[in-house]
């Protein structure tokens, strides 16, 4: 197990796993995304009470996932590299923070335009949508913690504490905004909660979820093989790969 | 061990003894932010009895945040804190009495002003003693948090604006549940709930954030 | 008496991307005193800094008294004291006050405060904040902390930056008692200096870095 988990951790290895797999993710996450969207938009019936304007959640509800989802896996790297100095761990961590600031704010947009027809304003403090806004502040910090620092072993390092403070953080602010929005409006709307999801609207919503995971994925591993190269330059292996001309 | 504590803790209260703008300045920062709230609302004292806790709370927040970026500044610029690493003492607890002697100097006396202050914006007078609580409590909390970010960002020249957009995030518990304990107050309801929040909040400080800023600490000559 | 304190083997330091050196190994027994040569930017600082565990290693091993660094660090660091660039003292109080601090951190009585800061010629200024001592005063204050820390080795950064010539003479005699009585030394300096009966081992840092054969260094 532990010499697997080193092999995998080898940079040049990492990158020819990456590179076999990479195609194969692509294909099943398109796939994925064309279906989903397809029986989301069309296929989906109509809802009751919202309308069509319900439809945004195929995307709005997998960038909230993929939000927290990202954070989580950037604080778990940022614990591997901390704890065994794996550099692979904080290139992931790395690669992985725009993408999750990204999928942060498509959440947040896509749920201040799901609240006009909702609530009939652009936003409203409801918990889920400050406690988005908020992470996006997190994810924030990280970046520019990381590019602020001169020294690159301390930007990754600190950066990864960070992550680890965050992760901590994370459910404490999340209960503490749910409490203070509960506080201030009692018995809220909850509509962004559906307790009861008919079957054929929950399935191109799974679809989905699962598409962006992949769309991640393979965004993410193509973004660590560049940084790999670019950290590598200088190694053998990607001086024999660069004039064979084979990256 | 306890000795080294009480050694740092009497050194950094000698050090701002000798130093008063270190702690005076965040003073004033804190009752000008407090006064700029009436003059950019308007003298209603309804209106401003109604946000005095916000405001309270996060012009406290805003001062703890301008002190603590110097926690570790002028020892990392005098190589103090590089000895501090070096001593062999454990650095958790060198850092627990450092945040504990920066929350004399600028939390305590943040503390006694308070009062002061929810005057000015006509709090109820009932209401003090949930303020004061809640303060207590927070700020203590809100050191050790900041502490961290300070940590994190002392190699900086320009650490200022950098450490902001770390750590205030991490404020936000603390300023909903201690703005709410006052607000609890003014309408005469229990504040018991709140502040046990806030005391839960600040023994997982006290008990997690010395672990994050010593690791914090040892990286930053890398 | 010659019993061996630290061993360092196939040390290369990194200052970003950028190889110092690589392949140094030495080692250092006890009395010995030794001198790292280069030019700037040759690594002597991030050398003293990696000895003294504030910059990490990635490459090669460090062992004191035979045991490995990460692991022995604790018994390392009682054992050491490292005076940098930068005095580590605090302006605003004064010396006696900046050393007792230091003495109660290095579990040290405060007897060894008076006799440290009379050593280094402070008696008059005792009492006086440091921001009001000269440069070389305060670079006293700071090699007292040698004294008080009873350290086994020491590791000095170019100790003579802003001594005049007593300082430098002190500095001598420092270093030259302190490897009679069994310590040992690593410094680095731009100015010449002797320490009467002992010899000086030297290390430079240049001619690793060109013959990078990983041969190099000074195995005494």
């Amino acid at each position: 197990m532990f010499q697997w988990f080193h092999r995998l951790a080898s940079l040049k290895n990492f990158y020819r796993l990456a590179e076999i797999i990479t195609p194969w993710l692509t294909v099943i996450c398109a796939g994925l995304l064309a279906v989903g969207l397809y029986r989301g938009l069309v296929v989906a019936p109509t809802d009751y009470e919202q309308g069509e304007s319900y439809r945004i959640i195929y995307v709005h509800v997998p960038s909230a996932w993929m939000s927290m989802f990202i954070y989580m896996v950037i604080a778990f790297c940022s614990a591997i590299y901390l704890i065994w100095k794996m550099k692979l761990a904080d290139i992931v961590a790395q690669v992985s923070a725009p993408m999750g600031a990204a999928f942060t704010f498509l959440a947040l947009s896509t749920g201040s335009l799901w609240g006009k027809p909702m609530w009939g304003t652009w936003w409203e403090w409801d918990a889920r949508l400050t406690s988005e806004l908020i992470l996006l502040f997190l994810y924030i910090g990280y970046m520019a913690l990381r590019n602020a620092l001169d020294s690159p072993a301390a930007g990754a390092k600190a950066a990864a504490i960070l992550a680890l403070v965050g992760v901590v953080n994370i459910p404490i602010i999340h209960y503490s905004v749910e409490w203070w929005n509960t506080l201030h409006q009692p018995a809220s709307i909850t509509k962004f909660d559906t307790p009861s999801i008919h079957i054929s609207m929950l399935i191109p919503l799974l679809l989905m979820a699962l598409g962006f995971k992949l769309f991640y994925l393979v965004n993410m591993l193509s973004k660590t093989r560049s940084v790999i190269l670019e950290r590598e330059a200088s190694t053998s292996w990607v001086r024999s790969r660069l004039q064979e001309n084979k990256l | 061990m306890i000795k080294s504590f009480i050694a740092v803790l009497r050194r950094d209260l000698l050090v701002a003894a000798r130093r008063r703008s270190d702690w005076l300045n965040p003073l004033v920062f804190y009752v000008i932010v407090v006064t700029l709230f009436p003059l950019g609302i308007g003298p209603d004292g309804d209106l401003l009895r109604q946000i005095a806790p916000g405001v309270l709370w996060v012009a406290a927040l805003l001062a703890t945040l301008l002190a603590i970026e110097g926690l570790f500044r002028s020892d990392y610029d005098d190589g103090s804190l590089e000895q501090l690493v070096l001593s062999g003492q454990p650095l958790t607890v060198l850092v627990l009495a450092k945040v504990l002697a920066h929350w004399l100097i600028t939390g305590l006396p943040l503390l006694l002003l308070s009062p002061l202050m929810a005057i000015i914006l006509q709090l109820n007078l009932t209401s003090i003693p949930a303020l004061l609580a809640s303060l207590l409590l927070g700020t203590l909390t809100l050191s050790l948090i900041g502490a961290i970010g300070a940590a994190l960002t002392v190699s900086l020249r320009r650490g200022g604006v950098l450490l902001a957009l770390l750590i205030l995030p991490l404020f936000i518990p603390v300023l909903i549940f201690g703005s709410s304990a006052v607000i609890a107050a003014e309408g005469g309801f229990a504040v018991e709930g709140q502040l046990s929040l806030l005391g839960a909040l600040c023994l997982l400080a006290v008990a997690f954030a010395p672990l994050a800023i010593a690791a914090s600490l040892r990286i930053i000559w890398e | 008496m010659n019993n061996l304190l630290l061993q360092v083997s196939d040390l290369a330091l990194f200052r970003g991307e950028r190889c110092l050196f690589s392949g140094l190994s030495f080692s250092l027994e006890s009395g010995q005193v030794l001198q790292l040569h280069g030019e700037n930017g040759s690594g002597k600082t991030s050398l003293i800094r990696a000895l003294c565990t504030l910059l990490p290693i990635e490459q090669g091993e460090i062992a004191w008294r035979g045991n490995l660094l990460p692991a022995a660090r604790d018994q390392y660091l009682s054992e050491m004291c490292y005076v940098g660039h930068s005095e580590a003292i605090k302006a605003d109080l004064s010396p006696r006050e900046n050393l007792a601090f230091t003495a109660t951190l290095l579990n040290a009585s405060d007897a060894t405060v008076n006799s440290a800061v009379e050593r280094v010629g402070l008696t008059g200024q005792n009492d006086l904040p440091c921001r009001h001592l000269s440069a070389g005063q305060r670079r006293r204050v700071a090699l007292a902390r040698l004294l008080i820390s009873e350290a086994t080795l020491w590791l000095l950064d170019e100790p003579l930056t802003a001594l005049d010539g007593h300082g430098r003479k002190l500095v001598e005699q420092l270093i030259g008692e302190h490897a009679n009585a069994g310590g040992a030394v690593i410094f680095t300096t731009h100015q010449p200096l002797t320490v009467n009966a002992i010899e000086i081992l030297s290390l430079n840092l240049d001619a690793l870095q060109s013959a990078n054969d990983g041969s190099g260094g000074a195995s005494p």
